[in-house]
């Protein structure tokens, strides 16, 4: 797929021709764009610049707040150890979405093809969604050896269930009347599952999917808490909470600062996938000009 | 100019849940006629040509369709009412999809995707998203994606409703040439008796509650039209004579006083 500027792709195209671009609306777009950036960076900066500047001002001790430039000199200091957990949350995080997406489009493909496995099957994943996490983690910490696949379920389990349900909708979502000409050109099972359905139930999927990235770290992270566990393979979380055992505050922030980075990042690479993938004709991703 | 019969209604009737939607419905089409289905709204005109389509089952009776000669990957077209287009692909995917359907390759299928464009001339837009379009246009896509794979039934389910006057007028002379030059047979859905004497050979008007066949009018002045035509003493009398009928099948309720 070719990518061409945003205003080339939004402006219509008449029976006479293409209409003229025009070069206000092209400036107007680029002034927008760099000032989605500009905007709130600057304040992220100035509201560090002041958090740093209140701290040292009324000297508040760095077990209540520490100051920005404390955070960052721990990040260097403990470099090597936030960096391993980081990349055991990570691991988690992006395994567990990853079969949340598996699990939820297959699980999902069999309910909207067959109404009575739905039936038999929703309840079960009703029951595991609504159960919160925290409250199930205990258990499957008992049962499973390993504890790093007992975290990778836990945060499987908030995770899936939106892909679930949003697979289903969609894949039920194709247009009446195009399920009709795929019937009336006798497509096969397959063909009607890969020209219709499955493009129709993107949008679907591409919305769960920013919602289930944010709930694969967050049950990444609670899983983690709840188990408690400490040691050299562990996550984030086990960061935060070591070091709220030793009042480490700064150790703390830094920890925090990465999950947050991670949550970020997630939600930019969803954001940016859902654009690359609807991004051309779908109106949730469609910027138009007024 | 018309031959032998193509599409053969036999008693057909079909239901939903209590509503008799058609009831008893006989009909044949001879291939080259451009036959419309005219009748107020619940008449089952649309249900009458999707169950041609094979789309809805009958509940009753039978409809053949004469084999055909050649070999057509379809041997029917359908339009919507609806451009009834797939958002995400390009207009040259979307009148690839019979084709697709059917197992003919891309490279096989580009040629046919061209020559059907160009007829609907829109071929400068093979790779515009439907969104990109207007309504005509699109409209044009999904006339291209029914001829695309040469078949000798066109099916039409109000098409140009949803249009502009002018747009709808044009496609009206463009549909005529194309079926002409194609030599379809045509069924065409529409509510407006001006639309059906200005296309058709031959006016079935039905009516609701049940929907059942009232009349079967033909037509006889020289087909394709012309625009001359429109303003005729013919037309006028022809659009008169159909409305009389129409008039006449409509319960009491459905006329605006």
């Amino acid at each position: 797929m070719p990518t061409k500027s945003t205003t080339d792709r939004t402006r219509d195209v008449h029976e006479d021709g293409g209409a003229p671009i025009n070069i206000g609306h092209l400036r107007r777009a680029r002034r927008e764009r760099v000032l989605s950036w500009v905007m709130p960076i600057t304040l992220l900066v100035v509201a560090i610049c002041l958090w740093e500047f209140l701290v040292r001002y009324h000297e508040i001790p760095k077990y209540l707040i520490p100051a920005p430039s404390l955070i960052a000199e721990t990040l260097v200091r403990d470099f090597a150890s936030l960096m391993a957990s980081s990349w055991f949350t990570v691991k988690l995080t992006f395994l567990s979405l990853a079969l949340a997406i598996v699990g939820g489009v297959l699980l999902g493909a069999l309910f909207a093809l067959s109404r009575p496995v739905e039936l038999s099957l929703f309840p079960f994943a009703v029951i595991l969604q609504v159960t919160p996490v925290v409250a199930i983690a205990p258990l499957i910490l008992i049962y499973v050896d390993s504890t790093f696949a007992a975290l990778l379920i836990c945060a499987w389990i908030v995770a899936f269930f939106p892909i679930l349900t949003n697979t289903v909708v969609g894949l039920r979502s194709a247009d009446h009347n195009l399920r009709d000409l795929f019937t009336m050109y006798r497509a096969t099972p397959w063909q009607k599952l890969r020209y219709l359905l499955a493009p129709s139930a993107l949008p679907y999927f591409m919305a769960a999917l920013r919602v289930a990235g944010g709930l694969a770290l967050i049950g990444a992270v609670v899983a983690e808490f709840v188990a408690g566990t400490a040691g050299q393979h562990t996550g984030l979380a086990s960061r935060i909470i070591e070091s709220s055992f030793r009042s480490e505050i700064p150790r703390m922030f830094a920890a925090l600062f990465l999950v947050s980075l991670l949550g970020i990042v997630i939600f930019l690479l969803t954001s940016w996938a859902s654009h690359r993938v609807l991004g051309h004709w779908h109106e949730s991703e469609i910027r138009r000009e007024h | 100019m018309t031959g032998d019969p193509i599409i053969m209604m036999n008693r057909v009737s079909k239901e939903f849940g209590d509503v008799l939607a058609v009831d008893n419905m006989s009909l044949s089409i001879r291939e080259g006629e451009f036959v419309t289905l005219l009748g107020p709204s619940g008449c089952g005109k649309s249900t009458a040509l999707k169950m041609i389509a094979g789309i809805l089952p009958l509940t009753a009776g039978e409809i053949t369709i004469s084999p055909p000669k050649g070999n057509a990957e379809h041997d029917l077209g359908f339009v919507f009412q609806e451009p009834t287009l797939k958002p995400w692909a390009t207009v040259f995917d979307n009148v690839y999809l019979p084709l697709r359907l059917a197992g003919v390759g891309r490279g096989d299928g580009e040629p046919r995707v061209r020559e059907a464009l160009k007829e609907v001339g829109l071929s400068r837009f093979a790779r515009s998203y439907p969104r990109q379009l207007s309504g005509g246009m699109k409209m044009r896509v999904s006339i291209a994606r029914a001829l695309v794979s040469r078949p000798r039934i066109l099916l039409m389910d109000e098409p140009f409703a949803a249009l502009d006057e002018m747009t709808r007028t044009k496609l009206n002379n463009d549909l005529m040439q194309l079926s002409d030059d194609h030599g379809l047979t045509v069924v065409f859905v529409t509510h407006s008796v001006f639309e059906s004497v200005y296309l058709s050979t031959r006016v079935i008007v039905m009516a609701a509650r049940p929907g059942r066949l009232v009349a079967d009018m033909p037509l006889d002045a020289s087909w394709p039209r012309s625009e001359d035509y429109r303003t005729s003493i013919e037309f006028t009398e022809e659009t008169r004579r159909i409305s009389e009928t129409l008039k006449g099948t409509l319960h009491a309720d459905e006329i605006d006083h």
